[in-house]
């Protein structure tokens, strides 16, 4: 059996409940920041999984001229996450230096 | 120069010369001065010039104001009534700004009185000239507002900034019935311009009452701007402004406005015999009503100013009772000149008084200025219409006509106005007795001395038309005057015998009189109206005053500060328990919020 476009599309969805849930029930913000991670992949997979089944139809219907446009954005996706983690993760070392904790329930000051 | 642009160049001259004044003004006194009696001048040639213009010009119009099915134009009605009207205030105001010369010497605010003079000649000018409604009322109001400045002129003094302030805001009242009036003719004929009106006139005599009430709202206009009851309060307060300004005021440009704009309307209110009938009776009352208080005052002014509003009471009355507009008309005509005759003296009395008004401080100024005196006897036998048979002073012929049309058409106004003329007569001459005979009171009346010759000279030359003014070859250049019929013969016997009885209780009463032998508080109080109006004004605006602030505090303040700042704190009161500091609670709002967003994308 080949994998179809719904199977990919239902591990991405698997993959980002996983993260929301995560998300929403973990205390530890290093776990809460890898759970956004993989909801982003998650996007990211459905996004290369539309992209490789639409070149196949592309590739039947126009006779070998094929479009990668979705696949090389998925690559800059990844680039600019990778930066986005780097960023997260000196914020977190910045709050656990100033709060000595990583636990999402004690940073909660900005309230009334 | 034509007939066409004529009209123009006597309108616009005045302004362009306030204008001026109030630029240049400032730096040079003769030159405000100049400015303003030139324009004067300017008007007053070209109004004789065009009185002599044969024909009728005809339409002369520039549209203003264009609407679907309404329109109002700015133009020049020129016919026998305004050309005689011009000829009036346009000889008067010359000699008036000239005798202001020598009258506002040594007072302050020249240039700004110049002004104001000039102001004051553009707006009258504008009124006869206008050839419809509404630019009449824009003038009319105009005339109030130059008025309030003149009459405010000493504004550091508060009777005089009262005084103008009145002024104001009493014919406020009586303008906004003509304004009624005005809507109430344009609904009827869609339009506002008096040729059209005219010719609608059948149209409508078809809802006589309507007709009637639109009439009287439009008098209410004059009831205002020509002091009539019971609006006379603001006339002899007026007189707080400076002499020549009362004098222009009661003479040609202020309360023969009212006069003169029945008389533009009367070919409608000849329609409406129900109007005239109220206008006749408002006109009576307040001709009696106004001589019985000029009987006891005491300031030299406000004697005359009650003898204006008894003199308008005839005009009104004529209104009322004559079949043509010219009787009143021709009484408007020689009681310009008469009366701005006798302020003009008045003015050159308190000048040699030194600014004293009071006649009991007077005393004996006949040696002391001859020439006053003299053309005061002239202005006093014009007003008291001395006279008989086929002879008399100006007031004499223009007086009786009034007085005869209402005998035959109303006997008892009729011999309201013949009590008056008498009252007339012992008021002018106890004036006349108390100012010029008897012993001087008081040390400036023995100080006295006579007035400049910018003073004397218009009162010579006013001196002339108010003796002759009256004679039937100069009215029958003017006016087309007709005399009523069966006029019962003792009605001049009995005018004759009122003046001589009148002068005969003066003569009596206050030949030698040191102070009044009479004391009547009744007409001395102004028959109380002037108390109970402020009565009515003070509590009516105390209370409005109240209930305004009490609505202010409890209900505007309820609605616009209290309930919805309570509102909003509340809601943020509500609303802040949503930050509940969790981070995951806000991720799991957010995420909620998403999915309504695509729910609601996608699922309607």
């Amino acid at each position: 059996m080949t994998p179809t476009l719904a199977h990919y599309l239902l591990v991405s969805g698997l993959l980002f409940t996983i993260g929301l849930a995560g998300v929403l029930l973990r205390r530890n913000i290093l776990i809460i920041f890898m759970c956004l991670e993989l909801m982003l992949n998650a996007a990211n997979l459905s996004l290369v999984a539309f992209s490789r089944f639409n070149i196949t139809a592309q590739a039947t219907a126009l006779q070998g001229t094929v479009n990668y446009n979705g696949q090389i954005l998925v690559f800059f996706i990844i680039t600019v996450a990778a930066a986005e983690v780097a960023i997260g993760l000196a914020i977190i070392v910045a709050l656990f230096r100033a709060r000595q904790t990583t636990h999402v329930e004690d940073l909660n000051s900005l309230k009334f | 120069m034509s007939a066409a642009t004529v009209p123009w160049i006597i309108l616009f001259a005045p302004l362009v010369a306030a204008a001026l004044i109030l630029f240049f003004g400032k730096y040079s006194k003769p030159l405000s001065a100049g400015l303003a009696i030139a324009a004067a001048v300017v008007c007053g040639v070209l109004s004789w010039w065009l009185f002599f213009q044969p024909g009728n010009p005809g339409p002369n119009q520039i549209p203003w104001i264009e609407l679907a099915g309404f329109s109002i134009p700015i133009g020049m009605l020129v016919d026998p009534l305004s050309r005689t009207m011009l000829v009036v205030v346009n000889t008067i105001a010359p000699l008036v700004f000239i005798y202001s010369l020598g009258y506002m010497a040594h007072e302050e605010g020249y240039w700004r009185y110049f002004a104001g003079l000039a102001l004051f000649l553009f707006s009258m000018l504008g009124i006869v000239l206008a050839d419809n409604f509404v630019m009449m009322f824009i003038f009319w109001e105009l005339v109030g507002a130059s008025s309030y400045i003149l009459i405010g002129h000493y504004y550091g003094k508060d009777s005089a900034a009262d005084a103008s302030k009145q002024a104001f805001l009493v014919n406020r009242i009586g303008d906004f019935g003509f304004m009624l009036g005005i809507l109430m003719i344009w609904m009827a004929t869609q339009t506002v311009v008096f040729g059209e009106i005219f010719s609608k006139t059948s149209l409508l005599e078809s809802q006589p009452v309507y007709l009637t009430i639109a009439c009287i709202l439009i008098f209410c206009g004059t009831i205002g701007k020509s002091a009539q009851l019971p609006l006379h309060v603001w006339l002899p307060n007026s007189m707080e402004g400076p002499t020549p300004v009362s004098s222009l005021l009661h003479a040609a440009t202020m309360v023969a406005a009212g006069v003169f704009m029945l008389a533009r309307f009367f070919p409608v209110l000849e329609a409406a015999p129900d109007a005239r009938e109220v206008i006749a009776w408002i006109g009576g009352l307040t001709c009696l009503a106004a001589g019985l208080m000029a009987t006891q005052q005491n300031d030299i002014k406000r004697i005359l100013a009650y003898s204006t509003i008894s003199q308008l009471g005839y005009m009104v009355l004529g209104v009322g009772v004559a079949d043509t507009p010219d009787v009143p008309m021709f009484h408007l005509f020689t009681h310009a000149f008469f009366k701005c005759l006798l302020f003009l003296c008045a003015g050159s009395v308190i000048v040699a008084m030194h600014h004293e008004q009071d006649i009991w401080k007077m005393g004996a100024l006949k040696n002391k200025t001859p020439i006053t005196f003299l053309c005061l006897i002239a202005g006093t036998l014009a007003l008291t219409g001395f006279g008989f048979g086929p002879f008399g002073f100006s007031g004499f012929y223009s007086k009786d006509l009034i007085i005869e049309w209402a005998i035959v058409k109303a006997p008892v106004l009729g011999w309201i106005a013949v009590l008056t003329a008498g009252l007339t007569s012992f008021y002018m001459f106890r004036l006349f007795f108390v100012v010029f005979l008897g012993a001087p009171r008081t040390e400036s009346a023995k100080k006295a001395h006579e007035s400049p010759l910018v003073m004397i000279l218009p009162l010579i030359l006013l001196a002339i038309p108010a003796f002759a003014g009256g004679f039937p070859f100069v009215s029958r250049i003017f006016f087309q005057l007709e005399e009523p019929e069966n006029v019962p013969h003792v009605v001049h016997f009995a005018l004759l015998a009122m003046f001589l009885g009148g002068f005969a209780l003066a003569w009596a009463l206050y030949r030698r009189a040191e102070k009044d032998p009479l004391s009547i508080p009744l007409f001395a109080n102004r028959l109380y109206i002037d108390p109970v109006y402020a009565w009515i004004v003070k509590t009516f605006q105390d209370g409005v005053g109240w209930l305004a602030g009490w609505a202010d505090r409890w209900v505007v303040d309820l609605f616009v500060a209290q309930i919805p700042s309570k509102l909003v704190w509340a809601c943020g009161y509500v609303l802040r328990f949503l930050q509940f500091g969790n981070i995951q609670a806000y991720a799991f709002f957010f995420g909620a919020g998403v999915i309504g967003v695509i729910y609601f994308l996608i699922a309607r």
